[in-house]
């Protein structure tokens, strides 16, 4: 019997077909009779579209031509709203939106054929930032630019100002960062009037996929098949954009008699097309006690959606709940909205909003500390939120938290008070000036609010005659060891080897939804799931006394063999249902936003280079506890990857806009972090079950998206004496105010 | 590259075999990998020499496969993914990929793999300082390259060990 392998490393499930080459990526199928597909995109942010117009060179006869009127059901993404075309029909909101797709069989002449398409369009005047939106420069989206709001209210803000013994305002902004996954966005369509549709691609959430495409062809939930290939990185950038890609090779793969239709972003379009990082902006003040202590918040937080609804409902939320952070404050006002600008859309990335909210929020909280006149740490320290006491949301935290514990050690590590007090000392005269700084945080688990409830996740589990476990869940494989984690829980809730239980490949018309793979919900909610669906196939053999209490690998086939000869297959599903206690009031935002927090506190140490304006960061050091540690190789890859994604965000990954469009929209001049350019990542865990995760685990993902920014900003306020206040913060920035 | 050029013959060996292919001249290296030999183990991540994905040894040097014309090719000897598993045995480094955790979506692992096979044929003791530089032409978007470092130090211990 073998017991426990949650909290081991157990190789990767699918690690043997990686590091050999073998696992099969979408670009790396090929059917026969398959076409190429591209898209003829906007050249233009806004306006009216006037003429299509195909360059008598070319011999279109020879090519698929799809434009929106092409399209059989609903020309909308169908996400949150319908508001996104899947081709521009008549007006164009964005440089880089779709208006006509292509298909042939020779992928040079398709290329060839894009640009022998000239699209004409009568502008109209765009809006290209937040703040010109926010002023109504134009109307572009609804009846003000804005996407959502929300309001947070907590105590009475307004009461507070007159008592402060401080009140301390701040100014924050981050850019807009691209995912850069390093398989681009891809996927395979078929389609036909009589089986329907069928996709194969790269992607995070084949049922967002599936819900997209019931709209576009107006077909029944069956006649819709998608088929999650294996992923090259998603972070985000695949949660919702293969809905868009899927739907524009269908339509293709439909118009030319159902040939199989291939589409591959090559890395420019997919940098300058798909998804980024929300920028935002924040603004905060602070009423502070004498004692150092938060009196009342009042936070203004908004992100930039770009041209259309997508996700920023959700990502404005998570943005929104995380800015007050993991600290306790009496009165709390947060004034939240997403807006629209002539950009293509942003979206999903890792974080999801809360990365810049953290970052204000912890970049803010240095400077309340400067005028207070304590240290960041004991300020923190005075206001760490503990068991008992109340969030933003009015959440009650109902499990321990040891906030000053994680400083604690977190500062331990890195010598962290010496170093302080000793950099101060030697940078004096030096052009190499060295910085320590820390940021402390929380992140959520799961949905927000009522999410997981609407959701309604299912996973199944089913038994063959040889005692394997299949489980079946539509819960992606897209690096971060979804198959691994779950057949350890799974091999875990069993006490049967790990070796029988295997994870089904993600394809709609086999496995149930599972949700999507997103949220840090993957190891908490749907590995509950999984949990409790592996239990549901023991409990039917236990109770067809084929099973005995306890019983061997051996004895568990033995059943499996018994049960599967006299009833047939042996399956078993198990629907989600909230933890007890768990109430959220979407009208007001108040409420249990998560189901459980990870809280961390990570300290970066740097050396700024004040002749050449650069920063290098030095040591990198990430406590957390995310509950139960389920694979500690996993998650601790998991820390290190988001923190080498958070230290680019910071110092390196800078999106230029020109127009509303990407202009560094390639590897060469969009720079993300090298072998040679990343610190040592030091990543610690605390770990302190929760009842409700399975063997004790709470979400991971993306928690280290979280801190990283703040922290290094504040190891560079350290540096220099210079507070910066926006990310990325590149050398010219730091030129500028150093060579004062 | 297509139509407007005439096919040449090029000769090379893939992998240990001796092939002969009917390309365009200037058709890329990658393109001819994975489409013609159907290798598809070598990806295609950035198509301008900056990702490293579409990493090959080219007469053991590490090249990027996109930026290669398949006419300079003639009578070289290409090493890809597919050519470092020796039969059903892994490499060294990639048994150390897999233990260390240094594959995470896998998209980059193949090239990733290749320059640190390429490093410790080069170098079979290298500092961290030559593990960093060594790897730094393959940028991974998942692991922040510390499993990677210690899939490559594992795998110099293993070779250490069994000199």
């Amino acid at each position: 019997m073998q017991t426990n392998i949650v909290g081991q490393s157990v190789p990767r499930k699918e690690g043997r077909a990686k590091v050999t080459g073998a696992a099969r990526y979408v670009d790396d199928l090929h059917m026969d009779g398959m076409l190429y597909g591209a898209t003829v995109r906007s050249p233009q942010p806004r306006g009216r579209i006037s003429a299509i117009k195909f360059d008598p060179a070319i011999a279109w006869d020879e090519f698929i031509v799809v434009t929106a009127r092409d399209i059989p059901g609903e020309n909308a993404v169908a996400l949150i709203l319908l508001d996104q075309p899947y081709l521009a029909a008549e007006f164009v909101n964005h440089r880089e939106e779709a208006i006509l797709l292509l298909a042939h069989e020779d992928k040079y002449l398709l290329e060839r054929a894009r640009r022998a398409v000239t699209i004409e369009i009568e502008p109209l005047p765009p809006v290209f930032t937040l703040a010109e939106s926010l002023a109504q420069k134009e109307i572009i989206w609804g009846e003000d630019n804005v996407f959502k709001s929300y309001l947070v209210d907590k105590g009475n803000v307004d009461e507070v100002w007159a008592q402060a013994a401080f009140i301390v305002e701040g100014e924050y902004e981050t850019g807009a960062q691209e995912q850069l996954y390093i398989e681009p966005n891809g996927v395979i369509a078929t389609a036909n009037a009589d089986e329907g549709v069928t996709v194969w691609g790269s992607m995070q959430c084949p049922y967002y996929v599936h819900k997209a495409l019931l709209k576009l062809f107006a077909l029944p939930e069956d006649k819709i098949r998608v088929i999650q290939t294996e992923t090259g990185g998603g972070f985000g950038g695949k949660e919702e954009y293969p809905s868009m890609i899927a739907g524009h090779a269908a339509l293709l793969s439909l118009k030319a008699g159902g040939r199989p239709v291939k589409i591959i972003y090559d890395r420019a379009e997919d940098m300058a097309a798909t998804t980024k990082r929300h920028p935002s902006r924040t603004r905060h003040k602070t009423a502070v006690a004498p004692d150092g202590k938060l009196l009342g918040m009042e936070i203004d937080f908004v992100v930039d959606g770009g041209a259309y609804a997508t996700l920023s409902s959700v990502v404005l939320s998570r943005g929104t709940i995380h800015a007050a952070g993991p600290y306790y404050c009496p009165h709390v006002r947060i004034n939240a909205r997403a807006v629209a600008t002539n950009t293509p859309p942003h979206g999903a990335f890792r974080g999801f909003g809360a990365p810049q909210s953290i970052f204000a929020l912890e970049r803010h909280l240095d400077k309340v500390a400067q005028v207070v006149g304590l240290s960041p740490a004991e300020l923190r320290r005075r206001n760490f939120i503990r068991e008992g006491e109340t969030t933003a949301t009015g959440q009650v935290i109902r499990e321990p938290v040891d906030m000053a514990g994680l400083l604690a050690r977190a500062f331990a590590l890195t010598d962290y008070e010496a170093k302080r007090a000793r950099f101060a000392r030697e940078n004096e005269g030096r052009s190499l000036q060295r910085g320590i700084g820390f940021a402390s945080f929380m992140h959520g688990a799961g949905f927000t609010g009522s999410g997981e409830v609407y959701l309604q996740s299912i996973v199944g589990a089913e038994a063959d005659e040889t005692g394997r476990v299949r489980i079946l869940a539509a819960s992606t494989e897209i690096g971060q060891g979804t198959n691994t984690i779950f057949a350890q829980i799974a091999a875990d809730a069993l006490k049967i080897d790990f070796a029988l239980i295997e994870v089904a490949q993600p394809d709609t018309r086999s496995v149930p939804n599972s949700g999507p793979t997103v949220a840090s919900r993957t190891c908490m909610v749907v590995g509950k799931l999984v949990e409790s669906a592996v239990l549901g196939l023991r409990q039917t053999l236990q109770r067809g006394g084929l099973l005995t209490e306890s019983y061997t690998s051996d004895d568990w086939r033995a059943a499996c063999r018994a049960h599967v000869a006299q009833h047939g297959a042996l399956r078993s599903f198990s629907r989600y249902t909230p933890p007890p206690g768990i109430k959220w009031d979407e009208g007001k935002y108040q409420g249990d936003a998560y189901g459980a927090y990870a809280w961390a506190v990570y300290v970066a140490e740097v050396t700024v280079d004040t002749l050449t304006y650069e920063v290098r960061v030095d040591d990198f050091v990430a406590v957390q506890e995310v509950g139960k540690v389920v694979h500690p190789v996993l998650a601790a890859g998991q820390i290190e990857g988001g923190v080498a994604q958070a230290i680019g965000f910071t110092l390196y990954e800078q999106v230029v806009w020109d127009e509303g469009r990407m202009r560094n929209n390639q590897m060469t001049n969009y720079i993300i972090p090298t072998a040679a350019d990343i610190p040592p990542i030091r990543v610690f865990f605390e770990e302190q079950p929760y009842a409700y995760g399975p063997g004790g685990a709470k979400g991971i993902g993306e928690l280290p998206m979280d801190g990283g920014a703040p922290a290094i900003l504040n190891a560079i306020e350290h540096a220099t004496g210079v507070a910066f206040n926006h990310v990325p913060l590149m050398p010219e920035a730091l030129m500028a105010s150093l060579s004062k | 590259m297509t139509g407007t050029t005439a096919k040449v013959d090029v000769t090379c060996t893939v992998n240990g075999e001796r092939r002969t292919l009917t390309v365009h001249p200037m058709a890329r290296l990658l393109d001819v990998l994975r489409e013609q030999l159907r290798l598809t183990g070598t990806k295609e991540g950035c198509g301008e020499g900056e990702c490293g994905a579409c990493s090959v040894l080219l007469d053991g040097a590490l090249v990027n496969s996109c930026l290669v014309p398949v006419l300079q090719v003639a009578g070289a000897e290409i090493k890809t993914i597919e050519g470092v598993t020796d039969g059903a045995e892994l490499h060294a480094v990639q048994q150390a990929f897999i233990e260390t955790g240094g594959a995470q979506c896998g998209i980059c692992t193949p090239g990733m793999v290749l320059a640190a096979v390429c490093l410790l044929e080069q170098n079979p003791a290298p500092t961290d300082a030559d593990i960093r530089n060594g790897l730094a032409g393959n940028l991974c978007r998942c692991t922040g390259y510390m499993k990677i470092f210690d899939a490559v130090v594992r795998a110099c211990q293993r070779a250490g060990s069994a000199r």
